[in-house]
């Protein structure tokens, strides 16, 4: 660490001793890293993808100047287009976990026996490893094996269920069933989180008043946490164009019409070598994270205007909470 | 009570502990399925259904299979490596931008900040072609120094959770350690990052259970056999151990251990870790 150069007064000294001086010193001890981090690894990657996305290109070769024909194919190209248009699969799954933890949450927020326990229970396939997970579903959705034994006990018979990872009417949804599995008690913490925010004697009041559960769900927690649904709800839109783990170790690289685009530009961009053609498909993707991001800032400023919770922090403080959600759908 | 309101209250009652108790069966349905899997031996496995109990709950000798021919125990130590060097490394580097941005006012305070802002709005993983270029270039590919300082580079969550630590600590603290004579360096280390703990404990869970469990970078940067993580180890399973799923089921329970202890551990900090960020702003 760099540490010894307060220490080491130079020509002027006194400089170095005055307050201001000392500010300076740490100021740019502390940030030079960080900074050289950011630029190095989030800044310089994102300039050099735009100039990328304009040329004919492998890792290594350059074969020419192309002008917007990468950006067009990623529209003009069937498998490519198609791989954009399976994130609604995934948008879809998301809003249903997103209504399956409101619903779980606002159970908690009452008294639950055990609910510790079963919190953590939905919880904790959150923090499995995403290659875990994919051999998990693998071994869970193969032809008689546990999903199909459970619907067995249900009553279903084997012979007419179908194939669930080879079926392509069908193994979209499996995928995104894994996904929504992996995320719903997550989210469900979050809502929670959110909702215990809210002063318990509002709730002791309102049974007081005679409310109930539904009037308290309504007119009490509803408005606490509206912000971080909505937040959650189109943060899923990021989530769902960078899904890839799913489609790509349970279904084998995205086989049987389950590349999500995340696992195309993959593709794209590893296996053909086509850096322009990859980098045109993130420029793409950033700038539908971009437009999501803008809508979301205007639906703030429109819907949730004449709300009280709206003082004049309220949008840094959101800034920061799409920027934290954002950082770690990324990470 | 009117025996409405009595049918009312049991329903809800009946609603409430059914829904946890499906939700949970439903969350654990999948992992339970893979312990009782890799607890059978290769011909209970082939002759029982999957959701038959093993004969032995005892047998583990498939965890050793796994441990031994999938090279394990080589990824378990690059992982802990790994893990370690990058949560010291964010947690470092967190606390001292925090620190930096939320106790001085200096020009360029809120362009960095703005920076840092807009960087969480390019996920890493969509510019992973010009990151493998850089990576290439800066010859850090198959090296774990080099997968170290890119996983390092890419954390924006901590400084977030470390400067919302910083706005609770009153600034009389550092002004009266000033004044007596301490210098902003030793004010850092001596008494503001002690108090951070919290803070430390959340990111460094969140953080390291992340590393632990990343794969794309991994898969791109890690290649050679000697430098694999655990992630690694277990997706080419499927190379030595084909469909053996008594195998690869031990495998992955094995990789899910540590997630979980910590998990038991530090529950409650898990927990206000991604709430405080999300919630309170």
């Amino acid at each position: 660490m760099t540490k010894t150069d307060t220490k080491k007064p130079f020509n002027f000294q006194k400089w170095l001793r005055s307050r201001q001086g000392q500010q300076t010193i740490i100021i740019v001890l502390f940030s030079i890293i960080p900074l050289a981090l950011l630029f190095i690894f989030t800044y310089y990657p994102f300039v050099e993808m735009f100039k990328f996305s304009f040329y004919d290109r492998s890792y290594t070769r350059v074969k020419g100047f192309v002008g917007l024909k990468n950006y067009a194919d990623v529209f003009r190209k069937k498998d490519l287009f198609r791989s954009l248009f399976l994130s609604l699969y995934y948008m879809a799954g998301a809003v249903f976990q997103l209504a399956l933890a409101l619903y779980l949450a606002t159970i908690f927020c009452f008294k639950v026996k055990g609910g510790n326990f079963f919190k953590g229970c939905m919880f904790f396939p959150f923090l499995i490893n995403g290659i875990a997970i994919g051999f998990i579903f693998k071994f869970f959705y193969t032809r008689g094996f546990v999903l199909d034994t459970v619907l067995g006990w249900l009553g279903f018979n084997i012979e007419s269920l179908p194939y669930w990872l080879r079926d392509q009417s069908i193994n979209n949804w499996s995928l995104v069933a894994t996904s929504v599995w992996k995320y719903f008690g997550q989210n469900m913490v979050l809502f929670i989180g959110a909702m215990m925010s809210v002063d318990a004697s509002l709730y002791e009041a309102a049974e007081l008043d005679g409310a109930n559960k539904w009037q308290q769900f309504k007119y009490i927690m509803l408005p606490s946490i509206k912000t971080i649904v909505m937040l959650n709800l189109i943060m899923s839109i990021t989530g769902s164009l960078s899904a890839f783990e799913p489609a790509y170790v349970i279904a084998s690289k995205g086989a049987n019409g389950t590349a999500t685009y995340f696992v195309k530009m993959h593709e794209v961009a590893h296996t053909s070598q086509k850096i322009g053609q990859a980098s045109a498909m993130a420029v793409v993707l950033l700038l539908i994270i971009f437009a999501a991001t803008i809508l979301q800032k205007l639906f703030f400023k429109y819907v949730f205007k004449s709300g009280e919770d709206e003082d004049r922090g309220a949008a840094a403080r959101r800034e920061r909470q799409i920027a934290k959600l954002n950082a770690r759908k990324g990470a | 009570m009117t025996a409405g309101q009595a049918f009312k209250k049991y329903l809800w009652i009946f609603i409430k502990y059914f829904s946890v108790v499906f939700f949970s069966f439903v969350a654990l349905l999948p992992i339970v399925s893979c312990v009782i899997t890799a607890l059978k031996t290769k011909t209970e496995y082939e002759n029982t259904n999957v959701m038959t109990p093993p004969q032995n709950w005892f047998n583990f000798e498939n965890f050793t299979t796994a441990f031994r021919d999938g090279g394990m125990g080589r990824a378990f130590l690059n992982s802990a490596l790994i893990v370690i060097c990058v949560v010291v490394g964010s947690v470092l580097i967190g606390s001292m931008i925090a620190y930096v941005l939320n106790r001085f006012k200096f020009p360029g305070n809120g362009l960095i900040r703005s920076l840092f802002l807009f960087a969480t709005l390019l996920p890493g993983i969509a510019m992973q072609v010009a990151t493998y270029q850089l990576m290439f270039q800066l010859k850090f590919i198959d090296t774990l120094y080099g997968y170290i300082i890119l996983s390092m580079g890419t954390d924006v969550i901590s400084i977030y959770v470390f400067i919302q630590f910083f706005e609770n600590i009153s600034v009389s603290l550092d002004e009266s350690a000033f004044m007596d004579g301490a210098s902003y360096f030793k004010i850092f280390y001596k008494i503001l990052f002690p108090l951070l703990k919290p803070a430390i404990v959340t990111c460094a869970i969140l953080k390291g259970v992340g590393i632990y469990n990343e794969y794309y970078n991994a898969m791109l940067y890690l290649t050679k056999p000697d430098l694999k993580t655990v992630s690694l180890a277990l997706y080419t399973f499927t190379g030595p151990f084909g469909n053996q799923y008594n195998l690869i089921c031990a495998g992955v329970i094995m990789t899910l251990l540590p997630a979980l202890i910590l998990f038991i551990a530090f529950q409650n900090q898990i927990y206000s870790g991604l709430t405080a960020g999300a919630v309170k702003g």
